[in-house]
């Protein structure tokens, strides 16, 4: 005989499927009012229904990953914010967010596209930014076939760089390949020119997963070309167990480091570096090695630490200026901890906020002041012409480099600049460096091709576009 | 954990039942029972026109694939009583030998390569099962640890199995069986049912037949199934490599239905203790189980997530309501788990034992 109670749980467990599996056809209108709006955004009213654009944010503020999530996804939000109260909107429309949660797990990551692809109440989504590799490569034949960007800013596929057979991926402003590239043309300036490279010898300390690897092909390219030897040290993840890559450093007393790590790596290298005594002023990190995240944690052993970076930190530049005045003061502001706005993941999303509203503006002016679909936007990502006359309209001299995007062209950057830990705050040491990135095009039209075949897509002919 | 022995009943041989006809053997309840199949079979095949891409991409897509790998685990779990967490590594082996096996035989039919990926992963269960005939327990997860570790590295390390593709990654190739083409998300979950619904009847047959009461007699006491004749070497391989079959298929779905992009790192330890979770909530050595588990674990998440959103987005920090999710969903999995320790499947055969009974009491 059971004795078992009916536990109370199963209606509860039903009702929980029931409803997720309900959420049929009328997707939009329930996901409305499900995927209500993030604090501090304008509740979207019914009459200004067709008066908005509508951005998805597949934020991560929990998890391993969230110092990067919400900050990112926090100076997002309160550059859409400023956009709103200081100018109106964009032409008069007015920009919408809702968050959904990632945690930086794929699966997440596709749930939430799906989730939010649709728009919200009927504003439609401009552009998809999940700010993750692993989501990314899992978003790129699910936003070419929905016609919405998917934007991957410094980080992603380096041969979605190629917009003929990406049409809808751009890695915005630093693919991996400029990367290497311009920190080795950094070494080169230190070094009092390229050709004083002859004989140095460079070693990369990378963290093992295809992110670390995938400039390995690059570094030994420029190692060929200007007669360097470079070492590549795998450190597996995620990272805490270091000791046997330093004592290798130590044999072999590279004249610099480049540090391609991610999260834990970083601070961990950089204590290793202070044990063996290895000068930090000579370790390079790079775009995932650059947060104040990355070297608080290792103290004293990060003071003189470099960095690269497409968006230096500070509160100095008249964007943020005004978001502090229009946004913070008003107490609008996204961030929890507002101490954070200003650094190195913060500054990022208002880059991030900078180009995607661009974006925007540049497809109105094509197609008219009105919510624009995803390939309209798409338009737009690939005619941003932002020259230094724009920079200074928007604010935003040296925390964004002048970039221009084209059909074939979906990077469009591909310089950084160099930043110095100084034991309180990165000091950016450098100005615009440039990647050689006549160098790389080739490499990464091979890549995109090979992928093209294997694929079966159809290549596009930007001049036939362009003449459209 | 042990299944409940029914005694054996003897059927009368001396008077043999009165003939009957067809029709009138088939009795009411059979008709039910048939017509409930029949109903249940054609509402999975015209799902797609039900439901929007939303349910079908982020839900059910993964909600299979992820039950096949339940079914790989509990065969090696829940049935034959060996601890593994290296699921996500014959994952990921399935899911690139499927790949490299589509890149270099240019032409190779999507199912021959999902079932080549299945293979590879059986041989790779098979091997790394190899210490189970030694070592059990606690000392076997150490020895399927090692299996997650070292096939994530070899695929990061060695470029080939990625195609030498400067990302690393490996991409479905276009999905279609023979000219149907399945590239659309109804084709997906259509791909995903064609290969779950035989392999799930498969394992229901496997796990009531010969092969299956061997794994569960060393499951319940490995001597005495010596003892009576079972080779107990045998059955434990057999269940890591009929296991890991199911994984590795599992593994492609994931990875050409699903994802359509995968990195080596996407098979890592989350998912192998994913997937034992999986086994573990839905109920051991339950087939069902790994259906009900993976429902669990999937769309549980997403409708905490949607409640809460509703509930409070707009007054609670968004990571503070995603902490909160976490925890509800947490101290669910705990009150689930001691409340009834066999899982779910257990939970739902008793629901409806007692729903029979109450029809009974009212009546």
């Amino acid at each position: 005989m059971l004795r078992t109670r009916a536990p109370g749980f199963v209606p509860f467990l039903a009702a929980a499927l029931l409803t997720t599996a309900c959420r049929s056809r009328s997707e939009n209108a329930s996901a409305a009012v499900l995927a209500s709006p993030a604090p501090g955004t304008v509740s979207p009213g019914k009459e200004s229904a067709g008066k908005e654009q509508y951005f998805p944010l597949q934020s991560y503020r929990v998890g391993p990953y969230a110092a990067g999530g919400s900050g990112f996804f926090g100076g997002f939000i309160d550059y859409m914010q400023l956009v709103n109260i200081r100018d109106g909107g964009v032409n008069g429309i007015k920009l919408t967010w809702s968050e959904c949660e990632t945690e930086y797990v794929v699966e997440r990551g596709v749930e939430c596209y799906e989730r939010l692809k649709g728009g919200l109440n009927g504003a439609p989504a401009a552009a998809m930014n999940p700010l993750s590799v692993g989501i990314a490569y899992a978003l790129i034949d699910k936003a070419t076939t929905d016609k919405i960007p998917l934007i991957t800013i410094n980080h992603g596929r380096t041969d979605s760089t190629d917009g003929r057979v990406f049409p809808y991926v751009f890695p915005l402003s630093l693919n991996p390949y400029s990367e290497i590239s311009a920190i080795v043309n950094y070494i080169g300036q230190r070094s009092g020119g390229l050709d004083h490279l002859r004989g140095k010898k460079i070693a990369v300390l990378y963290h093992g997963s295809p992110y670390g690897k995938e400039t390995q092909p690059i570094v030994e390219l420029l190692a060929q070309k200007y007669g360097f030897a470079s070492t590549h040290l795998e450190v597996p993840h995620p990272g805490t167990e270091q000791e046997s890559q330093w004592l290798q450093i130590k044999k072999l007393a590279p004249d610099w480091i480049i540090l391609r790590g991610w999260g834990i790596m970083n601070p961990v290298a950089l204590k290793n570096a202070a044990k063996i005594g290895y000068p930090v002023d000579h370790i390079i990190g790079n775009i995932w090695s650059n947060s104040e995240e990355d070297v608080i944690p290792a103290g004293a052993a990060a003071t003189g630490f470099i960095a690269i970076t497409t968006h230096p930190s500070g509160r100095q530049f008249p964007v943020l200026q005004d978001v502090d005045k229009y946004v913070l003061s008003a107490g609008k502001g996204n961030m929890t901890d507002p101490k954070r706005v200003g650094t190195g993941y913060y500054n990022l999303g208002i880059n991030n906020g900078i180009l995607n509203v661009e974006a925007v503006r540049v497809a109105q002016a094509k197609f008219g002041n009105k919510p624009l679909t995803g390939e309209q936007v798409r338009w737009g990502f690939e005619h941003i012409h932002i020259d230094d006359a724009r920079l200074k309209e928007l604010g935003a001299v040296g925390l964004l480099q002048p970039i221009e995007l084209s059909c074939s062209d979906h990077e469009g950057g591909g310089a950084v600049r160099f930043e110095q830990w100084d034991g309180k705050e990165f000091k950016v040491i450098s100005d615009w460096i440039k990647a050689d990135r006549a160098l790389l095009r080739p490499i990464i039209e091979a890549s995109s091709t090979k992928y093209a075949t294997e694929k079966g897509i159809a290549v596009r002919d930007c001049d036939a576009e362009a003449r459209l | 954990m042990r299944i409940e022995a029914t005694p054996w009943s003897e059927p009368n041989t001396s008077t043999p039942p009165p003939r009957t006809s067809l029709f009138a053997r088939a009795s009411g309840r059979a008709v039910v029972r048939i017509a409930l199949a029949a109903g249940g079979t054609g509402l999975l095949l015209v799902l797609p026109l039900l439901v929007d891409d939303y349910v079908l991409s982020a839900v059910l897509v993964p909600l299979l694939a992820l039950s096949l790998a339940g079914i790989g685990q509990n065969f090696v779990t829940g049935y034959a009583g060996q601890l593994s967490v290296g699921s996500a590594a014959f994952m990921s082996v399935g899911a690139f030998a499927a790949y490299d096996l589509h890149l270099h035989l240019h032409g190779t039919p999507l199912l021959v390569s999902l079932a080549f990926g299945g293979v590879s992963a059986a041989a790779a269960g098979a091997l790394f099962g190899l210490p189970s005939l030694r070592i059990r327990g606690f000392y076997l997860v150490a020895s399927t640890l090692a299996a997650q570790f070292f096939v994530e590295w070899l695929f990061t390390k060695v470029g080939w199995f990625s195609g030498n593709s400067a990302s690393g990654v490996i991409t479905a190739p276009p999905l279609s069986i023979a000219t149907v083409d399945l590239s659309s998300p109804g084709g997906h979950y259509w791909l995903s049912l064609l290969v779950v619904a035989p392999l799930t009847a498969a394992a229901y047959n496997l796990a009531r037949g010969r092969i299956g009461r061997a794994w569960m007699a060393v499951r319940d006491m490995e001597t005495a199934a010596a003892v009576v004749g079972v080779r107990t070497g045998q059955a434990k391989l057999l269940a890591f490599a009929i296991g890991s079959f199911y994984c590795g298929v599992a593994g492609g779905l994931w990875a050409f239905a699903y994802l359509g992009t995968v990195e080596p790192h996407g098979f890592d330890l989350d998912r192998s203790f994913q997937i034992l979770f999986i086994v573990i909530v839905g109920g051991l050595g339950s087939i069902a189980g790994s259906f009900l588990g993976a429902a669990f674990i999937v769309l549980f998440p997403i409708f905490l997530d949607q409640l809460a959103t509703f509930v409070m987005g707009g007054s609670v920090d968004p990571g503070v309501l995603q902490n909160i999710d976490k925890i509800i969903f947490g101290g669910l999995v705990i009150a689930l788990l001691a409340k009834q320790p066999a899982g779910l499947a257990r939970l739902i055969e008793i629901a409806w034992l007692r729903a029979r009974r109450w029809t009974l009491r009212s009546a």
